[in-house]
């Protein structure tokens, strides 16, 4: 992966505990002005890999890069990051203008240039009114966004956030999404972000880091993590797909064909496939579907018995099974002329030709994993 | 039940005596089994609005009747005069002469209880904070076990603690003989914490024991302030460009305030009037105001005087405390 100007740079990193290897090898850089994000399930290594670049950890092995020098083995104190921490970590004996006034202070800065920072920062932050209250004193959203200013203020190369947006519930959630977005924007520093919800990452950063049991799966765009997933991980950590095991049949510049464990042939456009996939006669390959890919009833491939549909407000989530019993998911818009199928109804499911997307070998499940309740509380 | 309170203390003062008091006791006894009566036949509503008082009436009573009437005995007797030394039922006769006989005749007194009382709540803290500090960061799974330890010597009485350091720290003891193979009576003579080659009978011994037997109230606040900071506090402060040493000077400490205040009552306190230590492991050159007072009271028998002294000493250390209190400013600290 190419950055034009990293502030952020890892190098081979690998962080061992014992014989627990936290990260395996983690090795991508961040731009300047990125909104970085680092996605995966809990226990993946993705807030381990923050802490060594915040300098709470220190790696086993590779090199961590800051502006380009190495501060692979410097204190937190003495490196230009900031962190935001999951539960804040404010200081309760100090007001909020103290609390944000720490790092310039210790950076021994006049009092007159801390004072006309922290108001300046408090005002980013739209907290200007508060600077005399204690964190006690604020609600959950606004002690987040001390947090933001008490880093924020330090101008530091990188802001790193841990988990920032878990200990609020969902509206709050939302809306401070989109102000860290407008926050960012403003400052124009970079921002690394850790987070296990795939849909704050998709939404909120430019590129995303998917992580898995310390390896880094994917390093890309959202919509190219969303479309191109490289692995099987990938493919069902982010969003919901349908992920159909078979085998290649035959695969020429036409595309390829693919025999799915069903009976049902399929045929994925060339192009369609993760560029680790081999598509020689008799490999093992999955075909990813996307539920909303999917179209049901009229003349179709697939056979689908309905057995559930939930409504979703602007569309409804219809889940069924094949032939061979993999549940499989469809979303259908609601309030349109296509009526969704009911429970109980068998219909045939069909798809865009440019839609069936390849990837090497088998999943673990077969089947929609929106409706895995496993492996969706595994990711959690 | 305040009302009650002050009947209970003028009963037990002796204050009203005959009919009156028969009369004033019948009205406490009604008044008790009145508020129980209205709590029973009242509603949900006014059970709730008297249960608070119900909570407080056994440690009203309890309080009225072994604290505040003792007190006011006490405050009666520090102003009453004895006829001749042999007048063992002094008379309430507004004598403020004890009060200043207690100051002039026992100035050296007074002072070297607040000097050996404050020398020793700086070393328990000296010596605590520490401790405190590397049991509540770095205790790990043993943190209980060495808080236990803390609290072991409470096993044995006080007394025979201090008794112990006395044949410890006597001219045969082991702690001389230590000192003499190190060839460190010297330094120990220089520091003035050994006198003629003695360690006893010094003030060095008196204000040892006191830092020994009042340590653990020292330790278990600022444990108690300590445990409660969470670390990531410290990863903060380091992440906002301090040091190790800046972290602790404005995070650690600030927060463990508190406990540093609690402590230091706990400590200051007792040991501003305790007369064990210096009794024991002092000589008359370093007798506190608490043995005096002991002295006065049950071997001169002179109570009057007792009581005055006694006053005095509560006086200084109330206004001491709020000085303190002032001064670290803890309504500031949540």
């Amino acid at each position: 992966m190419d950055v034009g100007d990293p502030v952020v740079k890892l190098e081979n990193v690998r962080k061992q505990y014992g014989s627990f290897i936290a990260v395996h090898q983690a090795d991508f850089a961040i731009g300047r002005g990125e909104f970085f994000a680092m996605l995966g399930p809990s226990g993946c290594g993705k807030t381990t890999t923050l802490k060594m670049i915040a300098g709470f950890e220190q790696p086993t092995a590779g090199q961590v890069f800051l502006e380009g020098e190495d501060v692979s083995h410097t204190p937190p104190h003495k490196r230009n990051v900031n962190t935001v921490f999951q539960q804040y970590a404010l200081f309760p004996h100090m007001s909020v203008f103290d609390n944000v006034a720490f790092g310039p202070r210790s950076k021994k800065l006049p009092e007159a240039e801390v004072k006309s920072r922290v108001g300046e920062m408090l005002d980013v932050v739209r907290l200007g009114e508060f600077a005399q209250r204690r964190p006690a004193q604020l609600s959950g959203g606004q002690q987040q966004r001390v947090a933001l200013a008490r880093a924020l203020v330090n101008y530091p190369s990188a802001l790193l956030l841990d988990e920032p947006l878990a200990a609020l519930d969902l509206k709050l959630r939302e809306a401070m999404q989109i102000e860290l977005k407008r926050i960012q924007r403003e400052v124009g520093i970079t921002f690394v972000f850790v987070t296990h919800d795939q849909g704050e990452a998709l939404t909120m950063s430019d590129r995303i880091a998917v992580m898995s049991e310390g390896r880094v799966e994917q390093v890309g765009a959202p919509v190219d993590i969303y479309a191109r997933p490289e692995t099987l991980f990938v493919a069902g950590f982010i969003g919901s797909a349908n992920l159909l095991p078979g085998t290649i049949v035959s695969s020429d510049g036409g595309g390829t064909r693919v025999l799915l464990l069903d009976g049902t042939e399929v045929i994925v456009a060339a192009g369609n496939s993760a560029s680790s996939a081999a598509l020689s006669q008799g490999n093992q390959v999955t075909v990813m579907l996307r539920p909303e890919q999917v179209v049901l009833g009229g003349e179709g491939a697939m056979k689908v018995f309905v057995t559930d549909t939930v409504f979703q407000g602007s569309s409804v989530r219809v889940v069924g099974r094949t032939s061979n019993d993999t549940e499989v998911s469809a979303i259908v818009p609601a309030g349109t002329s296509v009526k969704a199928p009911s429970a109980g109804e068998t219909v045939s499911m069909h798809w865009h030709a440019s839609a069936p997307y390849v990837l090497e070998g088998w999943p673990e499940t077969a089947g929609s994993t929106s409706t895995n309740v496993d492996s969706i509380e595994a990711a959690l | 039940m305040v009302l009650v309170a002050i009947g209970v203390v003028a009963l037990a003062a002796d204050l009203i005596t005959g009919a009156l008091a028969v009369l004033l006791f019948g009205v406490m006894i009604a008044s008790v089994v009145g508020i129980i009566w209205v709590a029973i036949m009242g509603g949900i509503e006014t059970r709730r609005a008297l249960a608070p008082y119900g909570l407080l009436k056994p440690g009203i009573l309890w309080l009225s009747l072994f604290f505040l009437a003792p007190l006011w005995a006490m405050m009666e007797m520090s102003l009453s005069s004895k006829k001749s030394r042999f007048d063992f039922s002094p008379s309430f006769s507004w004598e403020w002469g004890n009060y200043s006989r207690a100051l002039t005749d026992f100035g050296p007194q007074f002072g070297r209880s607040f000097l050996y009382a404050g020398i020793a709540t700086i070393l328990t803290l000296l010596i605590g904070y520490p401790l405190a500090y590397v049991i509540a960061f770095r205790g790990g799974k043993y943190r209980s076990l060495l808080l236990g330890l803390i609290a072991v010597p409470f096993f044995t009485s006080y007394l025979i603690r201090t008794l112990a350091w006395q044949n410890l720290l006597s001219d045969s003891g082991p702690v001389i003989s230590v000192l003499e193979t190190m060839k460190l009576e010297n330094l120990m003579e220089w520091l003035h914490i050994m006198d003629n080659g003695r360690l006893i009978n010094t003030p060095a011994a008196v204000i040892g024991g006191l830092t020994y037997n009042f340590l653990p109230f020292m330790i278990l606040p600022i444990y108690v302030s300590l445990e409660k900071i969470d670390t990531r506090l410290i990863d903060a402060s380091m992440d906002l460009y301090t040091s190790a040493t800046g972290a602790f000077r404005r995070v650690v400490l600030p927060m463990s305030l508190p406990g540093i205040f609690a402590g230091s009552l706990l400590v200051f306190i007792p040991a501003a009037g305790d007369f064990v230590n210096a009794k024991f492991l002092g000589s008359p050159q370093t007798t506190m105001i608490g043995s005096s007072i002991q002295d006065q009271f049950l071997v001169q028998l002179n109570y009057p005087l007792a009581a005055a002294m006694s006053f005095v000493l509560m006086a200084i250390i109330t206004a001491s405390v709020l000085v303190y209190a002032k001064f670290m400013g803890t309504e500031d600290l949540t």
